[in-house]
């Protein structure tokens, strides 16, 4: 096998195993810029899924075809967005302990999704396999340029290159506009933010809220594109690999879109690796374990110190130093 | 002063009651909503739990991991620290416990069973001691550290034993008896329910903690590195030791709990593609105990016999066992949001008083 042909194999299953975590990890992005660490990624990504499978199982069935996947990941993303508010009013308005509300928050997403899906099918605990999954295909066009169009352009689907536009758009709204700024002032120094006539907790609900939205959009993707339909397992550890990814990729958009695609191709190698000449030598264990080994190591600033926004984590609480 | 102190006492007190009053209110309405019986199902688990010795047997069992947690999370928060990584630390020491009593299986029973129990220990203490190397000399968070932690333990114990401990049903072989903490005594006695002689181990790790924490020079210190950082510095007390050695004997509690599992409940260890749950539940049990170690064990009995009693709740009343979770997580919202309760609380009296 030429190393051509194991490129046309990895890289398109990096790009989809990779764009639920750049979404995911994106939300990340946001809740935790504007000061409010956000554990809960993986719930919120068990809420989009979920709502992703029942709203394209209802749509499909109402005749909507091959748009259903892509209505349903937009219900997910309010659904997800409406859910991260429990986050929100707990641990800004009640001023409670982020890590323990976000806790929680994945007890609470993972407790209450089955219980719905048991509720809605009879006691079954999982969803039935949804028909109109976002199907991988070859892009017209750019899949038969030489070379390229073969690794790059083919069994791919839309939601990953949507993904990687979404993220230089998160770049440019949390760097280059004044919305972003005030963002990131609420997470780095509250007071200063406040004393300037920024109201602290609306920026803060708003980076909850967005995280919300995105990790809602994050495990809708998932879903459409890879489980097709919910059970207890689908989001097993989905978001906590978001997470290291936010982590890995120094609470920045692109570094958060790198460090997903970098863990998105170390689970496509995991996967994929049985087939591919020396690399089926590899215990998989080095490869599912190596986005997590690898975020320890960053984090102890060997390759470049990670540091979390300055007051992430801290309730800010008026007129206290 | 005594009695402005005692008001404190109850306040204290009265958040987690409160909250589990909340949360069980909470799960009701869910229930009156989707139209089940609130009252049929609570009332079938408190009727399973103490009028039936095998549901009663089971829900000692489940206490004892239950409370090993718990007391990991507590005494880690004791430090100030919040170790997530209680999951992954019980796995390697389930796993570690039921390699140990495997390969050391010629062993005679008074050398083997301690054996085990330790090889559990440490694991877990290996596992949480590498967190706690990590925040004392890189300052990596260690929410963070101890959540990869966990994955890395979750793949790591399933390769093991896929590799090198495998038998039929993706599984360990089973213990030798020699190893085993199952006792048909304590089954006879609650109709055949899975109780172990692990209570003993709970107990004695209950009193450990207390003793440590409250009792020894270098549990003051673990707690005042907890209060203060930076004034425990100043008072000459090393501070990255103390978060290495708070990590490190919060593991142990972990691993316990692991060992436990594999030397008691099941007597080996299955391959798990997603984690037990255990360790998340104890941060849960040590919030509602206030990390204390006999409020862990209240808070371990109140969520050990819900999990237990949900099973009767699911075939009595209908309704599923997952609503069990969704309670237990409001819980920890209320006691997380224990500065509104205490506001509300205040106001209330403080209106009583006026009239």
């Amino acid at each position: 096998m030429s190393i051509f042909e194991v490129l046309t194999i990895i890289i398109p299953s990096t790009l989809l195993t990779a764009a639920p975590l750049i979404f995911t990890s994106l939300g990340g992005v946001f809740s935790e810029r504007s000061g409010v660490v956000n554990i809960g990624l993986e719930g919120l990504m068990s809420v989009g899924a979920f709502t992703a499978a029942i709203s394209t199982l209802a749509l499909e069935h109402s005749g909507f075809g091959d748009a259903s996947p892509w209505i349903a990941i937009l219900i997910a993303a309010i659904a997800g967005g409406l859910f991260s508010l429990i986050h929100a009013v707990v641990s800004i308005s009640f001023r409670a302990d982020q890590t323990v509300s976000g806790v929680a928050l994945n007890f609470l997403a993972a407790g209450l999704t089955i219980f719905l899906v048991k509720m809605i099918y009879e006691g079954k605990g999982q969803t039935p396999y949804i028909t109109h999954n976002i199907d991988k295909i070859s892009i017209p066009g750019l899949s038969k340029i030489p070379f390229i169009g073969p690794i790059f352009f083919q069994q791919v689907t839309y939601t990953s290159y949507l993904a990687i536009l979404v993220s230089v758009l998160v770049w440019f709204i949390i760097f280059k506009t004044p919305f972003g700024l005030r963002l990131r002032s609420v997470g780095e120094h509250p007071a200063a933010a406040d004393t300037l006539g920024i109201n602290v907790s609306r920026m803060r609900y708003i980076g909850v809220a967005l995280s919300g939205v995105f990790g809602g959009i994050g495990g809708a993707v998932y879903l459409v594109t890879i489980t097709s339909n919910y059970s207890v397992s689908t989001i097993a550890g989905q978001g906590f690999l978001a997470l290291a990814a936010l982590v890995f990729g120094k609470w920045h958009p692109i570094g958060a879109m790198g460090a997903s695609l970098f863990f998105g191709f170390a689970q496509a190698l995991s996967i994929t690796s049985q087939q591919i000449p020396y690399l089926d030598r590899l215990p998989s264990v080095i490869m599912l374990t190596a986005p997590y080994v690898l975020t320890l190591i960053v984090l102890t600033g060997f390759v470049g110190r990670a540091e979390a926004p300055k007051a992430d984590g801290v309730p800010y609480i008026k007129g206290q130093r | 002063m005594i009695g402005f102190l005692k008001k404190i006492n109850w306040m204290t007190l009265l958040i987690p009651i409160v909250s589990v009053i909340l949360g069980l209110l909470c799960g009701a309405v869910i229930m009156l909503i989707i139209g089940y019986n609130p009252l049929l199902a609570y009332q079938s688990i408190v009727e399973s739990i103490f009028l039936q010795p095998y549901y009663g047997g089971e829900t000692i069992r489940a206490m004892i991991p239950l409370v090993l947690a718990g007391l990991a999370v507590a005494f880690a928060f004791r430090t100030g620290l919040f170790n997530i990584g209680v999951e992954g630390q019980l796995m390697v020491g389930w796993l570690a416990s039921v390699a140990c009593a495997i390969i050391f299986g010629h062993l005679p029973r008074v050398l083997l069973l301690p054996m085990s129990i330790i090889a559990g220990g440490a694991a877990g203490a290996l596992w949480g001691y590498i967190p706690g190397l990590l925040k004392a000399k890189f300052k990596v968070h260690e929410v963070i550290s101890t959540i990869m932690m966990n994955y890395i333990a979750l793949y790591t114990t399933a390769y093991i034993i896929k590799n090198f401990l495998y038998h039929e049903g993706e599984r360990t072989p089973t213990i030798p008896a020699s190893a085993s903490l199952a006792s048909n005594f304590l089954a006879n006695l609650t109709q055949g329910s899975r109780l172990h002689w692990g209570f003993i181990v709970v107990i004695i790790a209950v009193i450990a903690m207390w003793y440590i924490l409250w009792k020894t020079t270098k549990g003051y210190e673990l707690r005042a590195v907890g209060f203060s950082p930076d004034a425990s510095k100043y008072a000459g007390m090393n501070v990255s030791r103390n978060i290495v050695l708070s990590l490190t004997i919060s593991g142990i509690f972990a691993g316990l709990g692991g060992a436990m599992e594999g030397l008691g409940t099941y007597q080996y260890m299955t391959i798990n593609s997603a984690f037990t749950g255990i360790g998340f539940n104890g941060i849960a049990v040590a919030l509602l105990g206030l990390n204390s170690p006999i409020g862990v064990v209240f808070a371990g009995a109140l969520f050990a016999g819900l999990q237990t009693g949900g099973l009767t709740m699911q075939s009595v009343a209908g309704v599923p066992v997952e609503l069990i979770q969704i309670i237990i997580a409001l819980i920890i919202f209320f006691v997380g949001s224990s500065y509104v309760i205490k506001w509300a609380i205040e106001r209330l009296s403080r209106k009583g008083h006026k009239k």
